[in-house]
């Protein structure tokens, strides 16, 4: 029985539970635009005077920027690495249900990657090669090309395999059938790993902690290094967060109806 | 002579494959290997220093060491069970909440995705500004209801509780998110078939919903449980090495992350992670049978 009064009070559930969730994010942007006065005065909710001076505070930093530059550089590397690397596994996985091969990314998943961590340290300080980019563009590439992989291989079984065996039967290749009918196809889905790939190497933090150096660290371990030495600057670390959580919400108001297909990924095959 | 199809496929599928596969397995079996061997030595100090093989003097070390290793078990237990457990019911409730469209239902999905994609290291030091004992805005709310203040991630008792609640808040979403996906996939008509029987909306979720559910619910499960294991960032941002002076929010991650890059025990780093990752492995094997 759907009364109005059973409506009205799941949409003041919906709203709560709304509100819940956001607050918390909203607090960090309004913290952001407070002086280090008005933030720790837990009586100035969200109207004040807004100071843009955490912002400029960030830009004169000498670790922020830079981080930020870092942290695109091995974010738009590996990714790129990964996805050229996991689409044609994927698509391969998907169109000749090589599911055995597939499950190899279930253990990458399973795995605890500081139990790689331990090892890859060990043996790239024996390398001299600890704070470069290319190793921590390896290790964010651990964490891609399992989840490219996986949101692919998902992908590709739910394109129609007749396009493709139309375009053999036309004289088309099985790689020319990938290369021209199912890539295009899955420009969509490739969008959706790489965006999700980019944001976990983003926020990636254990890697970078110990893997990066004072001129390769990434946002969150510039960040981490704040509260550390900056234990009360509370304004200026929110505003920190503020710049690297913004990109997030832009990307998850645009394409949030994607975004929630690649998190879900076949979580619904059991 | 000219390939057959068959066989050009099969060189085509493997040539795609190759690459990926070759790659997680140099990053992933090859390292577990050094790890394991790792293990069985005594490894310590710089890293080209050299160690001889010990047998399992370091397994022998970790189970017999009632100070760090078992506090950290049981803390990365009773924070996996309490911050799973939440998510699971919070989840399945505003999952079926949200199951019907509504107007706005776009924007509550992406207010959902903000705490799974936002830098858990941002969201830890945020939760520290909201729950700072003095100076935090969750404080000043509990007082306008009467509530007194809590020290939060300021006390040895309060630690893990706050980071299940910071957990719960930034993971709920991809339970609710995942069990969406579940309940979109379920024909309606088991549940139209119930209501005509009579039954009410407790009895057809309890007893429709719920077990066609069952395995979107166990995917869900196994996905959360590995993660609340492993869970890192969060614990270290809010509470630094060794969570905390007391060590009071140490899990094994934390901890065996300690032994390695704080104290340089290589050795006995890598028996807590080897035992570390066979209780995991141990955990989706038992979820997964369990729903068998």
């Amino acid at each position: 029985m759907r009364t109005p009064s059973m409506k009205a009070l799941r949409g003041l559930a919906i709203t709560v539970v709304a509100l819940f969730f956001s607050l918390p994010i909203v607090w960090m942007f309004a913290a952001a635009f407070k002086t280090n006065v008005q933030v720790t005065d837990p009586s100035i909710g969200l109207i004040f005077k807004p100071t843009l001076d955490n912002f400029k505070a960030v830009i004169a930093d000498d670790r922020i920027l830079p981080s930020m530059v870092n942290s695109l550089i091995v974010g738009v590397t590996s990714t790129a690495l990964s996805a050229i690397i996991a689409v044609p596994a994927a698509w391969a996985v998907g169109r000749f249900r090589m599911h055995r091969a597939g499950s190899l990314v279930l253990v990458a998943r399973i795995v605890p990657a500081i139990s790689l961590l331990v090892p890859w340290y060990y043996l790239f300080a024996q390398a001299g090669l600890v704070g470069s980019y290319t190793v921590l563009i390896l290790s964010h590439m651990f964490v891609s090309v399992p989840l490219i992989l996986w949101i692919m291989i998902g992908f590709f079984e739910g394109l129609p395999i007749e396009l493709e065996e139309a375009a053999r039967v036309d004289g088309l290749t099985a790689f020319g059938a990938f290369r021209r009918i199912a890539l295009p196809l899955a420009a969509p889905g490739t969008a959706t790993a790489a965006v999700l790939a980019f944001v976990a190497s983003w926020n990636n933090f254990m890697f970078a902690l110990i893997l990066s150096d004072e001129h390769t660290m990434t946002v969150p371990v510039a960040l981490f290094s704040f509260i550390s030495y900056a234990g009360t600057d509370w304004g200026g670390l929110m505003a920190a967060s503020t710049v690297m959580t913004i990109p997030v919400v832009v990307v998850a108001v645009l394409a949030q109806k994607h975004l929630v297909a690649g998190l879900t990924a076949g979580a619904t095959k059991g | 002579m000219a390939l057959t199809i068959e066989q050009s496929n099969r060189r085509l599928k493997w040539a795609m494959l190759t690459p990926a596969l070759l790659f997680v397995g140099a990053m992933i079996i090859f390292p577990l290997l050094f790890t394991l061997n790792l293990s069985t030595t005594d490894a310590f100090g710089a890293v080209n220093a050299g160690a001889k093989h010990i047998g399992l003097q370091n397994f022998a070390d970790a189970f017999s060491d009632s100070r760090r290793f078992w506090p950290a078990v049981w803390r990365t237990i009773g924070f996996t069970v309490g911050a799973v457990a939440l998510e699971t019911v919070f989840g399945l409730a505003l999952a079926m909440l949200m199951r019907r469209a509504f107007r706005g239902i776009r924007w509550v999905r992406t207010v959902l995705i903000i705490p799974l994609l936002a830098t858990p290291v941002a969201i830890g030091i945020l939760w520290l500004l909201i729950l700072d004992p003095t100076n935090g805005i969750a404080n000043h709310l509990l007082g306008t209801l009467g509530i007194p203040p809590q020290e939060f991630l300021g006390s040895v008792s309060g630690s893990l509780p706050t980071l299940v609640l910071i957990d719960v808040w930034q993971w709920t979403p991809m339970m609710t998110l995942l069990l969406l996906a579940g309940l979109s996939t379920l024909s309606e008509e088991p549940e139209e078939a119930a209501s005509m029987d009579g039954a009410n909306a407790w009895q057809r979720f309890r007893y429709v919903v719920l077990p066609m559910l069952g395995p979107t619910l166990t995917t869900a499960l196994v996905l959360r449980a590995v993660d609340g294991l492993k869970t890192f960032d969060i614990i270290y941002a809010t509470k630094g090495a060794g969570g905390g002076s007391s060590f009071e929010a140490e899990t094994l991650n934390v901890y065996a992350y300690g032994l390695t890059f704080d104290y340089q025990e290589y050795g006995l780093a890598a028996a807590v992670l080897v035992i570390f990752t066979l209780f995991i492995i141990g955990v989706v094997v038992l979820l997964r049978r369990r729903s068998a």
